[in-house]
C-alpha cells in the first residue's frame, strides 16, 4: 500500500522546552484507519499540527501525499487534510451551522451557487441539514462536532485527522461520531488518523502506533496490542474493557489465548466455553 | 439572559423581517438622525405615526418593546425630570430655590420622553427582526466606502460575527465559573464597595484566559480550514437590495422631507 503521509525523522520542541521528537519517523498507509494513542504529553496532537503545517518542523521532512510540507505547498496541503480538533466549542466559526461549514469554502473562493449544493449535501450526509439554522449555543456537543465534520467533507480531503475529537462527548455522541466518521471513510475512500485517548476507539482502527514521550513504542495490529495487558499498564494506558475481563478470567483459572477480542468476539468465545462444560 | 434584549431576535416573516438588514441599519440610522429636526407637537406627531405603522408591520408584540425600554425607564425619568426642572422661560407655575417648573420645560419634558421612546424603539425593531449575522453582513455593506481609505472593512465584519458568536458562549461559561467561585465560598453582589471589586477578580480573571484559549484554538482551526486573509474570500450569504427597501426608503425620505416642513425655524 502507498504511503499517504510520510513522517521523516522528525526534531521537534516548543520554545523554552525540552525536546518532544527526536528523529521520529512514521508512515501512514493510504486508505487505512491509523489510531495514535499514548498518555497526556506523548506529542500526539503536535504531530496532527505539524502535519497540517500549523507549527513548524525544527529539523526533518513531512510528506503529504507527494507534497513536503513547507511555506510554499502549505494551502495545498491543508486542502488535502480535514481535522477535527477536541474542543467543539473552539472550533465553530460561523455564526450558524450553514455558515460554519461554508466557511472552508470561502476561504477557497468558491462560487456561491456552488457553494450552496456543497453545504446542503454535506450536512445532509452528516444528518444535520435540518439544523441548518441553529446558532452553536442551540446544539450539543456530538452535534457540534458533526458540523465540523460536514465542513470537512464539504472540502473533499484525502486524509481526516481525529485529534481527540469524541474525548469531549458523552459514549452515545462518540459512538456516533466514529459510526459517521467509518461510513464517510468508506465511501470517499479516506485516509484517517485518529489521536486519542479512547482505547475501544483505537480498537476500531485497522493499525495502532503508540507513542510515548515523543518515540514510538510499538506499532502494529489492534488485536495484538490490546493482547498485552502489562505492556500498556507500563506506559499509562488502560486495557480496552474485553482485554481486562478476560485478565480476571484467566486469575481464575480459565485459559484463554491472550489475544485481543472485541465485544462480539468476546461474547462468542465465553458462549463456547460454556457450551463445552 | 432573559432581561438581555441586545441581539434577541424573532424570527418572523413579516415586510420588515424580509428588508435587507444594510437598508434597515440605513434606515434606523436615518430615522434617528430626522428625530433631532423635530421640534414640536406635528413633527413628532408625524414620527410617532410611522414608528406605529413599523411596529405595526413587523408584527412584533408590543410587550416586547416594553422589555425593550424597561431597563432605560431610569435614565429616561432622570433626564426628562431634569429638563422639567431646570429649564428656564415660559409661564412658571412653581419655583422653588434654583428648580422651577414652568409651561415650557413640560412641553420640553414631554418632548424628550418621546425622543428617548422613538429612538429606543426604531431600534428595538431593527434588533427584534434582524439576526445579529445579518446585521453584522449589514455594517459590512454600509461600511464599504470606507475600503477606499484602507479601512479593514471585511477584517471587522468577521471580527464581529465572531464576537455576535460568541457571545452565548463566553455568558454560559461566565455563568459556571460564576457557580464554581460560589461554591467555593466567593460571596459576589454584597458588602462593600471595595469588597465587591476584589470579588469580582476570580470571575474576571478565569473568564479572560478562557477567551484567550478560545482564540487560540479558534485561529488554528480556522488556518487548518484555509482561512489566509479576510479579503480573499466568497460570501455564502448576501442580502440583496430589493423593492421592499425602495418602497421603504421611499416612505421615510417623504416623511423626512414632511418633518422638515413642519419644524419652526
Amino acid at each position: 500500500m502507498k504511503d499517504i503521509i510520510q513522517i521523516k525523522n522528525i526534531t521537534f520542541n516548543y520554545p523554552d522546552q525540552p525536546l518532544l521528537f527526536d528523529q521520529l519517523s512514521i508512515d501512514v498507509h493510504e486508505g487505512e484507519w491509523t489510531a495514535l494513542i499514548g498518555q497526556n504529553g506523548s506529542g500526539k496532537s503536535t504531530l496532527a499540527r505539524l502535519i497540517d503545517g500549523l507549527i513548524v518542523l525544527k529539523s526533518g521532512q513531512i510528506v503529504v501525499d507527494g507534497l513536503i510540507v513547507n511555506d510554499d505547498n502549505i494551502f495545498d496541503i491543508r486542502n488535502k487534510i480535514g481535522i477535527v480538533f477536541q474542543n467543539p466549542e473552539d472550533q465553530f466559526v460561523g455564526a450558524t451551522v450553514e455558515d460554519d461549514v461554508a466557511f472552508g469554502l470561502e476561504n477557497r473562493q468558491m462560487p456561491r451557487e456552488e457553494m450552496h449544493k456543497v453545504v446542503e449535501s454535506s450536512l445532509k450526509e452528516v444528518g444535520m441539514w435540518e439544523f441548518r439554522d441553529r446558532i452553536p449555543a442551540n446544539l450539543s456537543g456530538g452535534q457540534k462536532q458533526r458540523v465540523a465534520i460536514a465542513g470537512i467533507v464539504a472540502l473533499s480531503p484525502k486524509i481526516i485527522i481525529l485529534d481527540e475529537a469524541t474525548s469531549m462527548l458523552d459514549p452515545r455522541g462518540r459512538q456516533e461520531i466514529l459510526d459517521l466518521v467509518t461510513k464517510i471513510k468508506q465511501e470517499n475512500n479516506l485516509t484517517v488518523i485518529s489521536i486519542t485517548h479512547d482505547i475501544d476507539e483505537a480498537a476500531t482502527a485497522d493499525r495502532v502506533i503508540v507513542v510515548n514521550k515523543g518515540t514510538i513504542v510499538e506499532e502494529d495490529k489492534p488485536d495484538n496490542i490490546f493482547g498485552d495487558i502489562r505492556k500498556l499498564e507500563s506506559i499509562g494506558l488502560s486495557a480496552p474493557f474485553t482485554s481486562q475481563l478476560i485478565m480476571a478470567l484467566e486469575k481464575r483459572g480459565i485459559d484463554s489465548s491472550s489475544q485481543y477480542l472485541n465485544d462480539k468476539r468476546l461474547i462468542a468465545w465465553i458462549k463456547q466455553l460454556v457450551s463445552n462444560k | 439572559m432573559s432581561n438581555f434584549l441586545f441581539g434577541r431576535y424573532l424570527p418572523g416573516n413579516s415586510w420588515v423581517h424580509r428588508m435587507s438588514p444594510q437598508s434597515k441599519l440605513m434606515l434606523c440610522f436615518f430615522f434617528v438622525i430626522v428625530i433631532f429636526f423635530a421640534n414640536n407637537v406635528w413633527t413628532y406627531a408625524t414620527l410617532s405615526l410611522l414608528l406605529i405603522v413599523v411596529v405595526l408591520m413587523s408584527g412584533v408584540s408590543i410587550g416586547y418593546f416594553l422589555k425593550g425600554i424597561r431597563p432605560l425607564i431610569w435614565l429616561i425619568i432622570f433626564t426628562v425630570l431634569l429638563q422639567i426642572l431646570f429649564s428656564s422661560g415660559g409661564h412658571v407655575y412653581w419655583h422653588f430655590g434654583p428648580f422651577s417648573v414652568s409651561d415650557l420645560s413640560l412641553i420640553n419634558g414631554g418632548f424628550i420622553f418621546v425622543r428617548f421612546l422613538l429612538i429606543i424603539m426604531i431600534s428595538t425593531v431593527l434588533t427584534l427582526t434582524t439576526t445579529p449575522l445579518a446585521i453584522a453582513d449589514g455594517v459590512q455593506t454600509v461600511l464599504k466606502p470606507l475600503k477606499k481609505f484602507h479601512f479593514p472593512v471585511d477584517t471587522l465584519a468577521l471580527m464581529l460575527s465572531i464576537a455576535l458568536r460568541f457571545v452565548p458562549t463566553l455568558m454560559d461559561e461566565m455563568e459556571t465559573i460564576l457557580n464554581a467561585q460560589r461554591s467555593r465560598g466567593v460571596d459576589f453582589g454584597s458588602g462593600s464597595l471595595r469588597h465587591r471589586i476584589q470579588a469580582a477578580v476570580p470571575l474576571l480573571v478565569p473568564l479572560f484566559t478562557g477567551a484567550i484559549n478560545h482564540a487560540e484554538n479558534l485561529s488554528t482551526a480556522m488556518e487548518a480550514r484555509g482561512f489566509t486573509d479576510s479579503e480573499h474570500r466568497s460570501k455564502y450569504r448576501v442580502y440583496r437590495w430589493q423593492t421592499k427597501d425602495t418602497i421603504s426608503w421611499g416612505v421615510f425620505l417623504l416623511v423626512g422631507i414632511l418633518v422638515l416642513f413642519l419644524r419652526n425655524n
